[in-house]
């Protein structure tokens, strides 16, 4: 195994795809001259030239449009906008025509684009650019939309989207970037299909993706010291959802947390709950909880930013209300 | 109802009344002719809240003295079936 | 915010089993009242509250088994400010980390006619054919989990009949612990005298003949009230040995040795048996004896002895060699009621009498005093009228 942090492989999982494929490039804000907002194609434009690694204008609507057309023609796309924020003035063309072409065309068209964005927040940004939107897109049929928290994830779900035939949209949650991480061993794609149990336990489900994985592990070992044995479930992909995973989970523990940094109200956090409530309401001992942002624009003061996100300690707290007086 | 009658519904009722307060002992080998003290191991205690009870369920009076009459079944039996002033 | 802690309900208890509660969070519960149901190895004793106020969260659960000590209930005493008990987790987290909110969905009143259950605990009482009605919830607000249902199989385990043999098993081995450190640890020293009882016995008599029969005294009553009127003179017996001193008690409990039909005995305690008149020593006693056997005593009366006084008398011995039970200090003995010849102003007469024993810890007190105590006890016993 190799200690690499998650911008290094973002890099390695870009390089290798552009090594691979000729009919890959890049396109966004800055991931040319500047070498990526968050340096994953750092040396890039020497190695692959301006043909294959194009810097846009700040037009997310016009380079978005750009990928689908460039995909629609037979290359192979990889566009990185900057934040999930930015991506709302993209919107038009993701949701009428990324997701809708093959369905409007009678299967006659597909559009085998990737989209990278950052999402998340913690890094006092403030709140145009610390939103948790992944949510929302996982909303729209006819895209695949996943959530990598670990290096390997990292570097292999965007070498599996590659090879996908429909619109594969991959959040990069922000404050991962220079965290440090084992890369697995085994060939670098990985499947777009699963969650994954991260830990396993046997009293509630700790269920969670993307940049939340880490803190709700942090929960865990600390419950752990409590004699909760929790279990962690990494969603890993939020369309299409694999909730036969969370459901066998819940099915043991009988208990269940979602944590999720967007808002509580609509978010995808509400749609595991009530897939958990579909399909296990007689496994349940509790009602199934969630750990989600604040109803606020995420805030710029660090001690305000820390008090709107998901915490540990909020996690911990959560999960021991859940469970039997006798492990508290 | 007959003598025979009486005397065997005062007899259980006596023994119901002792079985609340010795509700572990075997009253089914109870020699009637014997203390009932020995024989259940009931203290004075018991004996005084097994008079008590026969006052209750059969409306008489009894006054201390005469607590030895009921120390037996069959005490408890001729007393109680004796014709009342 | 007090305590309720496991209490020791005996000199060698070392652990206690919860049997049920009788109040639930957010109950009000007043110094003196039940608030749990307790089995110790000899008798399922009834807890009693030292506080007045609200109870904020129950941390044991019916069928734990929980050392000496341990906090079961958290008392949120009167004047307080309050902190709902869901609420409680949150409130500790937002001290130690940056103002981050629990948000828990509103705490509907629980509903009528529908029992707070969750589905899986549902599913699992009707698998094993459980009536889960009667269970009181443990899980969030209330509700009753898979773990309830799963202890009430365990508790039905334990009321079983085959329960009886273990419990007079368990009792057997507590009483052998308390005695072997009583004999271990306590220096005894034993004193005796013979009491004419002629004056009481008369006394008791005339007082009964004049009562209606539901209000007729027991003989041994009157001598529980001599030996605690006779404590007020000699304090020193009524006493508790703590880290190598005697502690003189406040009251004066007197814990009246009770056997039990199936084997064992207990001997709780008479809450200010010097206070109370020979009519309420009578039903209190009464009412002890009947609780004793039904193995329903209350904590307090369970912890609270600070004297033992033991009547062995109407098995027909006529001296007690009594062993202390620790912590007490000393114990008295009766023995049984016999006419005996009595040499009373030079002329032999019958006169009932009985033997009264004393076993004291020498650590304590000494010989003299003890003499001085029996002879107090004598003294009393011949002025019935004042007792």
């Amino acid at each position: 195994m190799t200690k690499i942090t998650y911008r290094e492989a973002v890099r390695a999982g870009l390089r290798e795809a552009l090594q691979r494929d000729s009919k890959v490039f890049l396109m966004g804000e800055d991931v040319g001259k500047y070498g990526g907002t968050y340096a994953c194609s750092n040396g890039f434009l020497d190695e692959f030239g301006p043909e294959r690694i194009r810097d846009t204008p700040l037009s997310e609507s016009t380079f978005v449009g750009a990928g689908i057309g460039a995909a629609l023609g037979g290359l192979r796309p990889i566009v990185e906008v900057m934040t999930v924020n930015f991506s709302l003035l993209a919107l038009d063309q993701i949701l009428n025509n990324a997701a809708t072409l093959r369905h409007m065309s009678g299967g006659q068209f597909s559009i085998p684009l990737v989209v990278r964005m950052a999402t998340g927040a913690g890094r006092q940004v403030a709140a145009q650019h610390s939103h948790s939107l992944e949510g929302w897109y996982a909303h729209i049929p006819g895209i695949t939309v996943v959530t990598p928290a670990t290096v390997t994830d990292a570097r292999g779900m965007l070498l599996t989207a590659l090879k996908n035939p429909d619109p594969v949209f991959i959040f990069e949650h922000a404050y991962l970037y220079s965290m440090e991480g084992e890369l697995e061993d085994g060939p670098p794609a990985v499947d777009l299909s699963r969650a994954v149990v991260r830990r396993p336990g046997k009293d509630v489900s700790l269920i969670t993706f993307g940049g939340n994985l880490w803190k709700t592990l942090a929960a865990a070992t600390r419950l752990a010291q409590d004699g909760i044995d929790a279990e962690v479930v990494d969603l890993r992909v939020l369309r299409p959802l694999d909730i036969d995973t969370v459901l066998a989970s819940v099915r043991t523990t009988h208990r269940a947390v979602v944590i999720d940094e967007a808002w509580r109200t609509g978010s995808f956090a509400a749609e595991v709950s009530a897939r958990i409530m579909e399909g296990a309401f007689y496994d349940l001992d509790a009602p199934v909880a969630r750990v989600c942002s604040e109803e606020v624009p995420i805030p710029y003061p660090k001690h305000l930013e820390d008090a709107a996100l998901p915490s540990v300690e909020a996690v911990l707290q959560t999960a021991r209300d859940l469970c039997p007086r006798s492990k508290k | 109802m007959s003598n025979t009658e009486a005397l065997n519904n005062t007899r259980n009722l006596v023994l119901r009344l002792l079985n609340d307060i010795a509700p572990e002992a075997d009253l089914t080998s109870l020699r009637p002719d014997l203390s009932f003290r020995d024989q259940l191991d009931l203290d004075s205690m018991d004996f005084l809240n097994f008079v008590v009870a026969l006052h209750k369920e059969f409306q008489i009076e009894i006054p201390e003295s005469d607590y030895p009459q009921y120390m037996t079944l069959n005490g408890c039996l001729a007393q109680l079936s004796a014709p009342r002033s | 915010m007090a305590d309720f802690v496991m209490p020791t309900l005996g000199a060698d208890m070392t652990e206690g089993t919860l049997v049920q509660w009788k109040k639930q969070a957010g109950d009000r519960v007043t110094k003196g009242e039940i608030i749990a149901e307790v089995d110790t190895e000899k008798a399922a004793i009834e807890v009693e509250s030292h506080t007045t106020g609200t109870i904020e969260r129950l941390l044991t659960q019916p069928g734990d088994k929980v050392p000496v000590g341990t906090v079961m209930a958290v008392i949120r005493e009167d004047g307080q400010p309050t902190t709902a008990p869901i609420h409680e987790a949150a409130r500790r987290a937002a001290v130690t980390t940056p103002v981050h909110r629990v948000e828990v969905a509103p705490v509907s009143p629980p509903q009528t006619g529908r029992l707070r259950i969750s589905p899986a605990a549902r599913k699992l009482a009707a698998e094993r054919g459980l009536d889960p009605a009667h269970l009181q919830g443990t899980g969030p607000d209330g509700a009753i989990t898979l773990e309830d249902i799963e202890r009430a199989g365990a508790i039905t385990e334990v009321t079983k009949p085959g329960g009886v043999a273990d419990r007079q098993a368990r009792m057997r081995q507590t009483i052998a612990a308390a005695m072997a450190r009583s004999k271990r640890e306590i220096p005894h020293y034993y004193l005796s005298t013979t009491i004419d009882m002629g004056r009481a016995v008369t006394w008791l008599k005339q007082a009964n003949e004049a009562r209606p029969m539901t209000e007729r005294l027991l003989y041994g009553v009157l001598l529980i009230k001599a030996v605690a009127l006779a404590l007020r003179r000699v304090p020193e017996f009524n006493a508790l040995w703590k880290d190598g001193a005697a502690v003189r008690s406040e009251g004066i409990h007197i814990g009246a040795a009770i056997s039990l039909r199936q084997g064992g005995l207990v001997a709780p305690a008479l809450h200010d048996a010097d206070q109370l008149s020979l009519s309420d020593l009578m039903k209190t006693f009464q009412d002890l004896v009947k609780r004793a056997r039904a193995g329903s005593l209350r904590s307090s009366e369970m912890s609270d002895p600070t004297i033992t006084v033991t009547s062995l008398g109407e098995q027909g011995v006529e001296i007690v060699f009594g062993v202390i039970y620790p912590p007490q200090v000393a114990l008295v003995g009766f023995g049984k009621l016999v006419e005996r010849p009595w040499v009373t102003n030079g002329q032999v007469v019958p006169r009932p009498v009985v033997m009264v024993s004393l076993s004291a810890d020498h650590r304590a007190s000494d010989g003299h005093r003890g003499g001085v105590f029996l002879a107090e006890i004598d003294r009393l016993l011949q002025e019935p009228h004042i007792l």
